[in-house]
């Protein structure tokens, strides 16, 4: 861990980053891996309310297509410069959180839970049929790609990669600040006994609305680079089946470690590209997968190595170092998210 | 007045569907405190297996409504032994994404052997009744009948036979149950066969005025949940009331409102309620 998920780690993910256009033998896998970045946002916003702050949001796509097709509309219709438009898919996205989140997080566990999957069918159907504003099925088509700034134009797959990496990292390094901080201990209080946080004075309410926004913020953010990058929207961006692989993609990573989320959303759509004769029905590859993976390996692959090593650490060390591992974010093995 | 009447009975139908798929629903929630995410590919199962031995094996209607009844049960108990059983001790959200798990691979599964497309299921009752200016077709008369009368047997089962009471025992203590002797596995897996079985056979009346399709299973389970949300987790009577009052919201709100929201109303019924009494309408006790 100290070589792997310390500096030296994220050093040398980021320089693989940068690294990969030239090692991608197409653009195809430029295209793949740019996808694969969008998502990864959005799985580190989901990462955020889900893993750290414990309340399993399923209507995160719904609040991805929101800035999806802020984005859509702005430039399609009323020719707003994408730039703009893109700021304000996270604030719109922020915005909405702001109001589904009062009305949703007084629920606990499971009722939030269902009660956010609800919250996603109402925004599938609404875009679904409000023609008039979000072009229904027919989708959105034509929308521009993110226009240059300065020299800086955004036309091959190449730049365009290299913009979503510029995001994906500031993302990454804006989530590392915020769950190092104290503000994301406290999430994890929340995450790791609501009545124990909230006789530590902590108002859970106010951090638990302000966890779901940043979460969304990040959903809206990825939906608006979505937007700009693909090119074309649908309704079926805000399907909860992408809430459901953007979980897996967690789940595969380790809930509630910084690292996890990215490396499942990283990996399992290469995975899925080596499964691409199952088309659709990957998922029945998938889903035995998902199951398995929560019954033998609940932490993922970070989080069980993480464990892994906090026990080695504990057995070697005569002073168990419990500190030093907790310094890392790891969850806690045994913690209720209920 | 007819018009009205033609909504009643309409909303009649839809609830008595959504009433079986809730129960089924509560009933596992009661036992486990999992909300079964699965049970909407439970219900498309159901579907399909009952289409499949009509189409293929030729059984008559009611044959393989008891054909799939069995089968889905059985798939049911398998997913309790095989995913829920491993995670009984898992925190609130793994068994969460098992459920899923199941699903997906439910779903992926219905449309390998049976393809994307929509089916029609054929019935043996397509007549139409005239009721003093109502037209009934008989199919919807023979939804409402099943139903409730389902939900007789199962209210009388979960009452007054000793195997019924094990489940109301188990569901309102775990510890005191096991303490009296009641076997946990036993009644699990009894559990998951009958929410099964309900879901199968919700399906397979509600099929021929609708169409089969592996996704068919997604909207009708959400507003399972919305359903026992509103009747309180876990409460039996609180899923039938629920059901009936989903049921004709959308018949009403379709008619009288617009047929292309009629999905929405059900979920914006949930928002509406949630906002004003976050415990659901039923229940007492904090959520």
């Amino acid at each position: 861990m100290r070589y792997l998920t310390g500096k030296p780690g994220w050093l040398l993910l980021l320089a693989l980053g940068l690294a990969f256009p030239f090692l991608a033998k197409n653009d195809y896998q430029l295209t793949v891996m740019s996808t694969a970045y969008i998502f990864a946002i959005a799985t580190l916003g989901l990462n955020l309310i889900t893993g750290y702050t414990g309340q399993y949001n399923l209507a995160h796509s719904g609040f991805m297509a929101v800035g999806a097709y802020t984005v859509g509309i702005l430039t399609v219709d009323h020719q707003v410069p994408f730039w703009i438009a893109f700021a304000l898919s996270g604030v719109l996205a922020s915005a909405l959180g702001f109001f589904i989140g009062i009305v949703s997080l007084r629920l606990k566990g499971h009722y939030f839970s269902i009660f956010t999957l609800c919250v996603g069918y109402i925004m599938f159907l609404v875009i679904e049929k409000w023609e008039s504003l979000t072009h229904g099925t027919v989708g959105i088509i034509g929308i521009p790609a993110p226009t240059g700034i300065g020299p800086l134009a955004f036309e091959s797959p190449r730049t365009l990669y290299y913009l979503l990496f510029f995001f994906l990292v500031l993302g990454a390094w804006i989530m590392h600040r915020i769950v190092t901080s104290l503000l994301g201990r406290t999430f994890m209080a929340i995450r790791n006994g609501d009545e124990l946080a909230e006789s530590l004075g902590i108002n859970l309410m106010r951090n638990k609305l302000l966890a779901f926004m940043l979460s969304v913020f990040y959903a809206g953010l990825a939906g608006g680079l979505y937007a700009g990058f693909v090119r074309f929207l649908g309704p079926g961006l805000a399907g909860v089946e992408h809430s459901f692989d953007m979980t897996m993609y967690m789940l595969v990573g380790g809930l509630g470690t910084l690292l996890g989320p990215l490396l499942g959303a990283l990996m399992v759509p290469w995975l899925t590209q080596y499964l691409q004769f199952l088309q659709e029905y990957r998922f029945i590859v998938f889903g035995p997968i998902l199951i398995v993976l929560v019954i033998f390996v609940p932490h993922g692959i970070v989080g069980s190595y993480v464990a892994w090593r906090a026990r080695r650490d504990s057995l070697a060390a005569p002073v168990p170092s419990a500190t030093a591992a907790s310094d890392a974010v790891e969850p806690q093995p045994k913690a209720s998210h209920a | 007045m007819d018009l009205f009447l033609q909504q009643v009975l309409n909303g009649l139908t839809l609830g008595g569907i959504y009433s079986l798929v809730a129960l089924g629903l509560t009933l596992v929630y009661g036992i486990l405190h999992v909300p079964n995410f699965a049970h909407g590919a439970f219900y498309m199962a159901g579907a399909f297996v009952s289409f499949h031995l009509m189409k293929m094996w030729g059984l008559n209607y009611w044959l393989a409504m008891l054909g799939s009844a069995l089968c889905v049960a059985a798939l049911a108990v398998l997913a309790e032994r095989l995913v829920f059983h491993p995670l009984r001790r898992a925190s609130g959200l793994h068994p969460m994404i098992a459920a899923i798990g199941i699903l997906l691979f439910l779903e992926a599964g219905a449309q390998a052997i049976w393809g994307a497309d929509f089916h029609r299921m054929q019935t043996p009752y397509t007549g139409i009744l005239d009721l003093g200016g109502v037209t009934a077709p008989v199919q919807r008369l023979l939804i409402i009948a099943g139903a409730f009368t389902l939900m007789v047997i199962l209210h009388l089962f979960l009452r007054k036979t000793v195997t019924g009471s094990t489940i109301i025992a188990m569901a309102q203590n775990r510890d005191g149950a096991s303490l009296v002797g009641i076997d946990a596995n036993k009644v699990a897996m009894l559990t998951f066969a009958i929410s099964g079985a309900l879901a199968a056979v919700a399906a397979t009346l509600y099929a021929p005025i609708n169409l089969v399709y592996p996704a068919m299973g997604n909207l009708v389970i959400t507003k399972a949940f919305v359903i026992i949300i509103l009747g309180g987790m876990g409460s039996v009577p609180g899923a039938i009331v629920g059901g009936l009052i989903i049921g004709f919201a959308e018949s009403f709100g379709a008619f009288y409102i617009s047929t292309d929201y009629k999905d929405i109303i059900a979920f914006v019924l949930l928002v509406f309620i949630l906002s004003v009494r976050p415990q659901g309408l039923f229940t007492k006790g904090a959520t």
